[in-house]
């Protein structure tokens, strides 16, 4: 009797109580924001009320002390209403407040996590630069050591959560040094918004995610205190790794609630519009798309979900969670492709928010690891 | 002061229902469960109450084992404590009123709040039944609930047909919640974890004592007929002509 597919009591009331929620309070301006390519810090605020950010997190640091099981159900609740807001608590959870969480010393937990974990504040994670994006090995920002300070100069692209009026600060990938094997050392080390020779841009122009909030970072002889270092000097590049593992969770849960998003859409859309003197739903060729459509959804759930339980019970879960990603990301774009088709015209406007589930679908194939690096990663946990 | 509120398990309102083929009952497979909705402004309101003063909220539920997850809703918007009556067979309002009046013997509490009916069966008796059980005054289908500064009073604005109804009752007593007596809150996440701690007591119907067998006998269960495509009348003068002549209705 080992075998369980239950969630318990408060996994199930997380759920209905996120849900009732983002169908309350995201739904009805999601279009909008959308549409305006906005930021909302309101709504932000009400995300942070419901406890939404330091999900896994110690109540020590003001955290919510949940399992990964809970935190994933979150995030794919909010997904299956909105993209971008799934973004803002996802970025802002597993790439903002976990590193930070994970590797911090205990004075950097004390001054950010209570005000991150109370969603007064959002950091952002900057690993991506202009030239090095899969190829993250590739990274040329540099932070050298003055005498008591970091100096850094580079920067970073692509860097959600991090210009806005509630950013904080950012967690910043450079180069600190050689290894004794000749190939760069990289170390991660925080900065603070408003630290001089430290810019964040807003940037604009998006396909998707477009209510979420994505930056440019320039640092130009920016100087941080030394003990700004996150953990050792040298752990950058495990730590960015570690992160992303977990990022991945996220972004498997995001495809995993647009999926569902989409798929609830295309259903009720198929059962109630009629043609040729029938719903939708009632020709095979709709039917047997509909029906291929719940079971991904039923096995993307299934592979996101082992993944958690792996991860929540410490044991490795990096080739589940590559494999999640990858799968429930790939479903997302099926399904939201499929939803749209289902509706015909009407699904190529945006009244109909199917539109947008399908451009919002297309990022999770894209960010923290493309699908070909999903595949690479893969490939190498199975020995090839 | 102390409060009582419910927390029935119901079939979530939003899924459609199936008859079983047989009629012996709902089809429960695919099935969720929430708390009832009107239940849950009865909490929302006991929660608004105790914040306004000091106030320890119980919630009870009568149901299958499982609705300890209604109850635990209920804490993790903001309820004390639980008490889950387990029921797995049929039960009807005077049972279940008849276990909540055993529970309030016990409990002494200065103010019963229950949602005015569950959306699965609408039967809207528990609460007037109780309060009949009791002795004490009711008040059902509030829309509004002040309580004076003493807490001895309660005064009840009530929808009925046609407008409201201002009541003014002596606590303790029975308040049924209407559906615009407040917009519940969302159980928050933090919410969530401290219900978990939170304690939950359980006892089972059977073991109550109580001489409580429903009166009311399930026979057959059939879906409602499906209704029937509207008609377009072309003029206001047909239109009077129709509800008089055929739906005489005026």
């Amino acid at each position: 009797m080992a075998l369980d597919y239950d969630l318990n009591e408060e996994q199930q009331i997380l759920r209905e109580s996120v849900r009732k929620f983002a169908e309350a309070e995201i739904k009805p301006v999601a279009r909008e924001l959308d549409e305006k390519e906005q930021f909302s810090v309101p709504l932000t605020r009400k995300m942070a009320e419901m406890g939404l950010f330091g999900m896994f997190v110690s109540p020590d640091h003001e955290g919510q002390g949940l399992d990964y099981v809970s935190y994933i159900i979150a995030v794919e609740e909010i997904a299956r209403v909105d993209g971008s807001q799934a973004a803002t608590v996802a970025a802002g959870n597993s790439l903002g407040i976990g590193p930070l969480h994970y590797y911090g010393s205990e004075a950097q937990k004390r001054r950010y996590l209570p005000k991150l974990c109370r969603g007064e504040g959002l950091w952002g994670f900057g690993l991506t630069e202009p030239n090095a994006g899969s190829d993250a090995g590739g990274s040329k920002t540099k932070a050298v050591l003055d005498g008591n300070e970091w100096v850094i100069n580079g920067s970073k692209i692509f860097i959600t959560n991090a210009a806005n009026p509630l950013s904080l600060g950012v967690t910043v990938q450079a180069i600190t040094g050689k290894r004794d094997d000749g190939r760069p050392e990289y170390s991660c080390i925080l900065v603070e918004h408003g630290t001089r020779g430290f810019q964040a841009k807003e940037m604009h122009g998006k396909y998707m995610w477009r209510a979420s909030n994505t930056a440019e970072l320039y640092f130009e002889d920016c100087r941080v205190p030394k003990d700004n270092l996150l953990g050792k000097r040298g752990d950058g590049f495990h730590q960015m790794l570690a992160t992303l593992d977990g990022g991945r969770l996220s972004i498997g849960a995001m495809g995993l609630g647009c999926a569902q998003g989409a798929f609830e859409a295309g259903l009720r859309y198929a059962q109630e519009r009629v043609q040729f003197g029938k719903p939708l739903c009632k020709f095979q060729a709709n039917a047997f798309k509909l029906a291929d459509m719940a079971t991904e959804i039923e096995l993307a759930r299934n592979l996101m979900y082992k993944a958690c339980w792996l991860r929540d019970r410490k044991r490795p879960f990096g080739r589940e969670a590559a494999m999640a990603k990858l799968y429930c990301s790939e479903v997302a774009h099926r399904v939201s492709n499929h939803a749209v088709q289902l509706h015909g015209g009407y699904g190529l406007m945006k009244e109909y928010d199917v539109e947008r589930y399908l451009r919002d679908a297309k990022l999770l194939e894209i960010g923290e690891g493309t699908s070909e690096v999903q595949r690479i990663v893969i490939s190498r946990h199975i020995g090839c | 002061m102390k409060i009582l509120v419910t927390a029935k398990q119901v079939t979530d309102p939003d899924m459609k229902i199936k008859v079983k083929p047989d009629g012996s009952g709902i089809a429960t497979e695919g099935i969720s469960y929430k708390v009832n909705p009107f239940d849950e402004i009865a909490i929302e309101e006991a929660i608004r109450i105790k914040e306004k003063g000091a106030a320890e909220i119980v919630v009870v539920s009568v149901g299958p084992k499982d609705a300890s997850k209604e109850i635990r809703s209920g804490l993790a918007m903001g309820a004390d404590r639980g008490i889950l009556v387990v029921s797995e067979g049929f039960t009807d309002p005077w049972t279940v009123a008849s276990v909540l009046k055993k529970i309030v013997d016990e409990e002494k509490p200065e103010l019963v709040l229950m949602g005015k009916q569950a959306v699965d069966g609408d039967n809207n008796q528990v609460g007037q039944m109780l309060a009949e059980m009791l002795g004490w005054p009711q008040a059902c289908f509030a829309s509004k609930v002040e309580l004076s500064a003493d807490r001895a009073k309660a005064s009840v604005t009530r929808e009925v047909d046609g407008g409201f109804d201002h009541v003014e009752v002596d606590l303790p007593a029975v308040i049924t919640a209407d559906l615009r007596l407040n917009e519940p809150r969302y159980a928050s996440l933090p919410g969530i974890m401290k219900a978990k701690k939170k304690p939950l007591k359980e006892m089972e119907l059977k073991a109550m004592g109580l001489d409580a067998q429903p009166k009311v006998k399930w026979h057959k269960f059939q879906a409602p007929p499906e209704r029937k495509a509207g008609i377009k009348v072309p003029d206001v003068p047909t239109l009077v002509a129709k509800l008089r002549d055929e739906a005489k209705v005026i």
